[in-house]
């Protein structure tokens, strides 16, 4: 068990960190102490071209291991330890680094690959390569900030009411499979995405091979890993609409299928002849933080809870529709989404809450 | 939501969720109220079980706002408990004679394993209302979530009941055993059928009724999908008629119209799966 | 000559429970009995295919194994003596049916399923969806990837499992009605095999899939029409490299006419194909199919064999929409026993494989993987998925679902249960509508216990538990099977 919650303002407008740390502190018995995790998308406008690495360093060796390896395929514009303050049950720290950098451009051109492959690369090079270094994320104008405590201490730790971002994700973690680690509590995060997780993947084994096929390696022993990494591969090198995305990962059963009009049946019987090991399988509820918004989704059965809710330009998703009370006024819609029906928030679109399969108030006050 | 970069700087401890402090009780005679405005759960239910013991029946909890575990295990059948706010998950679970009245939304899990009693609530549920409920009432004004009366059962005079008022989403009486499940489709936010896919599904026992028609390609294998007869509807009059007192429709009105009655085929719908060695 | 060889049976009549009826002489097939007022057996035509057992109304028959003793050398087991007997006495090859009977133990046996407990939940296949459709075939790596034109179009089962190739000549045509009755009843598909498609299967044409082997035989542009897909067969697992050949005694008029050869004439399949000396031959065969089939899947069977992974992937880059891999455990309807016991390897070693090269290549999604070699039970389905396989195919299980009681005795002809036989007053006994039910029974179960895997497993549909091998453990494999098969021991 674990809670999760994301807020996403549709208008743009940056929120301080400490509603999403309201919203998180009353899920607090959702998870055990063994990990929590914010990410903020916009955070960084005053470098908001720059990747932002940020990293956990188990040891000095790993720091200087991973920095020289920065300045060798990286032009660094500002490294700085992340700020943080003394916090009541939050124990050892690692080492928490943040770097603003841009490829190394000669390296780049001789790498043949595209700027944001490169990035992959040497996240995946940094994790699989420097052992005790973690690259915690990586995106432009966002970052994770996560470890091993309860998410209003973490939040605490890390003063992230400081920060603002029209887009918040954060996790309440209860581990299970994998031992609790700082590296290891949620958000996951890759370029610029970042995801949270409540639930299980039952079907890790093959998302990780499949996703292996691609490059991807699966180093944090997660599968809320292997969940970033998937949507990674599907919209950004694939192209999918987060629809798509969503659809391929959580896909229609096949009798709805078969229901479908022959056009929009054909597409999704391609979709699941294609996407098939990437079925996100087991229970789950996902949120994933992008810098254009917000995608929220449950598994194809509804194993895991996830609530909705609109107020004015805000759009929330939590485990528990409380958490979300907690910071929203007097909310427009309070929903619970359908089984792998997606909620997209997109920064710059106002919210389209006919994609809920619900009714509107307006519908309601005529009917 | 508060303003941007509202922070202040000089916050020495982290922002608190609850609060593990004894709620402010307002007590007069048999009748009491509550505040648990960020209350712990634990403190919350120490404080309603110590008031109930001291011969309180007539409780409020008002500033209630995801507090788990309200009313469980209750057994005093004169106790009525009103929650103002939206309570957290397992709401009267093992509930066994209270009557619990919710005026807004109610998470997952209400009425889990209930005995007896009733439990009201004036807005929507969660998901898997009523799971294995062997007694007593659930009331619903608007929609329920997944799985609701998951393996409801009835054992000899116990017969449990739940009717809601708006739609549900799949897998509606699953595995059910006995009992009854009423679904009106009236004050619903949600759009589409009245009931989702997989309803009845390993359904042995007990009955459901829905209001207007049902397509059967929504229901399990195991259950039959007929008009009610007007002898079977008035089975449910009584429990149609709770609905509408508590939540001010119209009972004749309602028991006017058709009502769809899906049931199991077999009370042993694996009996010829299975070959032994 | 002496016949050395003494009987490996010993048929055992209780004569006071007999009825003298004289059905074990009208059943038996080997022409064990004669009968003078009651019957009387000759032990050394036995098979022990129980047909007379189970036929008896007295139950009075027992088949038991001759307990004459044999100086005992485990250097000299007596299975080699008895082969140096025969071909002292005969001068052939050493010629049997149906598996290897050598005791190697399979591999699918050392492996274990994992199961949910608590952190996931398992699901409960009986009430809640629990999906085994199955698609064949090529597809692109990404949706709205450009895929090339010549792409065929797919498979689709409605559960994993597939009725393996068995010709219309090695098998009597009540067996391929049976299995083209069940094939589309179950939404899945029986396999020609290399002997042509009888008129009296046309109407299940749409769940058949024809096979083009190196004899090429009833192969007609009609053929290749009917088929709903067409596999290549370059080799079985139970004689890899090795040709086949149906004696002219099982060539009647209707395997005649559907072989398109003259009745009564020996039927020869070379050992290779000789249009295909080389992978370049492949793909020209390949193409050639499609173009006359107007592009309709093309799979290649082959025998699991020591360099399977290039082979495959060889396969795939010829354009083969699956790669069917038998095991060295497959059946056969005649094989010569030194290929059949020596030759190959395990289909469980040769899938890990061709499953990870196929991944390490990037083209696993361009060819599906098709199993088989002694599938014994939905156990062993489920540990083919998890190791990688789109959907296993039944032969040996297909033939026991009917009767076969595994005697090993198909080359002769004499098949008592009327399946691996072309004799009438044999062939009759299998009523192709009892034998469809068999079928679609032992297919259900088959699906159901896979339904019950897939929840306990905590996953809902098949895609889940294909190719995800860390569902799998291994009980006693030794670290170098562990990780070609990529499967951890218990306990890890």
């Amino acid at each position: 068990m674990c809670g999760l919650v994301g807020i996403c303002d549709t208008g743009g407008t940056r929120h301080s960190g400490e509603d999403v740390m309201r919203a998180m502190a009353l899920q607090h018995d959702r998870g055990n102490g063994l990990g929590a995790g914010y990410a903020g998308h916009g955070i960084y406008p005053e470098l908001p071209d720059h990747y932002a690495l940020h990293l956990l360093f188990e040891n000095r060796a790993a720091l200087e291991r991973t920095e020289a390896f920065i300045d060798a395929y990286y032009e660094l514009e500002r490294a700085e330890a992340i700020p943080t303050r003394r916090t009541d049950g939050i124990g050892k720290a690692p080492l928490l680094w943040r770097y603003f950098v841009q490829p190394n451009a000669k390296k780049l051109s001789d790498s043949g690959q595209r700027e944001d492959d490169y990035v992959v690369y040497g996240v995946m090079h940094i994790n699989t390569h420097f052992d005790g270094a973690t690259v915690v994320s990586s995106g432009k104008n966002m970052g994770v900030f996560k470890g091993v405590g309860f998410p209003e201490e973490i939040g605490h730790f890390y003063r992230i009411e400081e920060y603002g971002a029209h887009t918040w994700v954060a996790h309440n973690r209860f581990p299970t499979n994998s031992q609790a680690w700082w590296g290891g509590a949620h958000p996951f995060s890759l370029l610029d995405f970042s995801l949270v997780h409540n639930g299980e993947l039952s079907s890790y084994g093959i998302n990780a091979r499949y996703i292996k096929q691609f490059g991807y390696v699966c180093t944090l022993f997660t599968d809320t890993e292997v969940a970033t990494y998937l949507f990674d591969l599907l919209v950004r090198r694939h192209g999918l609409s987060f629809e798509d995305a969503c659809a391929a990962l959580a896909p229609p059963l096949w009798s709805a299928i078969d229901a479908m009009e022959p056009a929009a049946r054909e597409r999704a019987t391609l979709m699941r002849d294609i996407y098939g090991s990437a079925m996100l399988n087991g229970p789950f509820a996902i949120v994933l933080g992008t810098n254009s918004g917000m995608v929220a989704f449950n598994d194809r059965v509804k194993l895991r809870p996830l609530v909705a809710a609109v107020s004015g330009d805000l759009v929330a998703v939590g485990s528990e529709e409380s958490s979300l009370l907690e910071v929203l006024n007097t909310p427009d819609y309070v929903w619970a989404p359908k089984a792998g029906e997606p909620v997209i928030a997109r920064v710059g679109q106002p919210f389209d809450i006919t994609t809920a399969t619900l009714h509107t108030t307006a519908e309601r006050s005529a009917a | 939501m508060s303003a941007v970069f509202d922070t202040n700087p000089a916050t020495a401890a982290p922002i608190e969720g609850y609060r593990p402090v004894a709620p402010v009780v307002e007590r007069d005679g048999a009748t009491a109220v509550v505040d648990a405005d960020h209350v712990y759960y634990r403190e919350l239910n120490e404080a309603i079980q110590q008031l109930v013991a001291d011969g309180v029946r007539d409780l409020t909890i008002r500033g209630v706002n995801g507090q788990r575990y309200i009313g469980n295990g209750l057994t005093e059948t004169d106790l009525r408990i009103r929650i103002q706010g939206v309570p957290g998950q397992d709401l009267g679970m093992f509930l066994g004679g209270p009557v619990i009245d919710v005026d807004t939304n109610a998470q997952d899990g209400v009425g889990n394993t209930m005995e007896s009693g009733e439990i009201c609530v004036h807005g929507s549920a969660g998901d898997v209302v009523g799971y294995g409920m062997r007694g007593g009432r659930i009331l619903i004004r608007g929609d329920a979530g997944y799985r609701v009366g998951i393996h409801m059962k009835q054992y000899q005079n116990q017969l449990p009941e739940v009717i809601i008022g708006g739609k549900a989403r799949d897998f509606f009486g699953e595995y059910m055993a006995g009992g009854r499940l009423v679904l009106l489709d009236l004050n619903s936010q949600l759009a589409g059928p009245a009931l989702g896919n997989y309803t009845g599904t390993g359904m042995h026992g007990g009955e459901i009724f829905v209001r207007g028609t049902v397509d059967a390609c929504l229901c399990g294998r195991e259950v039959g999908v007929v008009p009610a007869t007007p002898e079977q509807l008035e089975t449910i009059r009584p429990l149609v008629t709770r609905y509408c007192e508590a939540f001010g429709a119209d009972a004749d009105g309602i028991m006017s119209q058709t009502f769809t009655r899906i049931a199991p085929v077999s009370s042993r719908p694996y009996g010829n799966l299975y070959c032994s060695m | 000559m002496i016949n050395y060889l003494q009987p490996e049976f010993h048929v055992d009549i209780d004569y006071d429970r007999c009825h003298k009826c004289g059905r074990c002489a009208g059943q038996c097939g080997w022409g064990v009995y004669s009968f003078v007022e009651r019957p009387l057996p000759d032990d050394a035509k036995c098979r022990a295919c129980h047909r007379c057992v189970t036929f008896c109304p007295a139950h009075c028959i027992t088949i038991k194994r001759s307990d004459l003793a044999y100086r005992e050398n485990p250097n000299w087991p007596i299975r080699a003596r008895k082969g140096v007997w025969r071909q002292a006495a005969s001068g052939g090859v050493l010629l049997t049916s149906m598996g290897s009977d050598a005791p190697r133990g399979s591999i699918f046996d050392a492996l274990t399923l994992d199961a949910c407990q608590v952190t996931n939940p398992s699901i409960d296949p009986l009430r809640e969806p629990m999906e085994t459709r199955t698609v064949i075939g090529k597809r692109p790596r990404a949706l709205g990837e450009r895929v090339p034109k010549d792409w065929a179009g797919r498979l689709t089962l409605s559960t994993p499992i597939l009725f393996a190739p068995m010709s219309f000549g090695s098998v009597s045509l009540n067996v391929h009605k049976s299995m083209a009755m069940a094939a589309k009843r179950l939404g899945t598909f029986m396999n020609t095999g290399e002997g042509g498609l009888h008129a009296d299967l046309y109407p299940y044409q749409d769940n058949v899939i024809v096979q083009v082997a190196s004899g090429r035989f009833g192969v007609t542009p009609e053929y290749l029409e009917r088929g709903a897909a067409i596999e290549i067969k370059v080799g079985q697992g139970a004689k890899p490299g090795i040709g086949g050949h149906l004696p002219g005694e099982k060539i009647n008029a209707e395997v005649s006419t559907t072989r398109m050869i003259p009745q009564g004439t020996d039927a020869i399949s070379p050992a290779p194909h000789h249009d295909i000396y080389s992978i370049e031959d492949l793909r020209q065969l390949i193409y050639s199919l499609k173009e006359a089939s107007g592009y309709k899947p093309v799979g290649v069977k082959i025998a699991a064999v020591h360099n399977v992974g290039a082979i495959a992937s060889g396969i795939v880059r010829a354009g083969a929409d699956y790669v069917y891999l038998d095991g060295m455990n497959g059946g056969t309807g005649a094989a010569p026993a030194v290929i059949r016991d020596h030759v190959g390897i395990p289909v469980e070693l040769a899938l890990a494989v061709v499953d990870q090269r196929l991944r390490d290549e990037g083209i696993r999604n361009e060819a599906s993987i098709i199993v088989a070699g002694s599938i014994k039970s939905s156990a062993d389905l489920a540990k083919a998925l998890a190791l990688g396989a789109d959907a296993v195919a039944l032969g040996s299980a297909t033939l026991l679902a009917l009767g076969c009681h595994l005697c090993q005795s198909c080359h002769t002809g004499c098949c008592s249960w009327g399946l691996t036989t072309q004799k009438p007053e044999l062939t009759r006994r299998l009523d192709p509508e009892e034998g469809a039910q068999r079928l679609v029974n032992l297919v259900s179960a088959w699906t159901h216990e896979l339904q019950e895997i897939l929840g306990a497993l905590g996953v809902n549909a098949v895609e889940s538990l294909r190719g995800s091998r860390d569902r799998l453990r291994a009980i006693g494999l030794d670290a170098q099977t562990c990780e070609i098969l990529g499967v951890a021991p218990a306990g890890r």
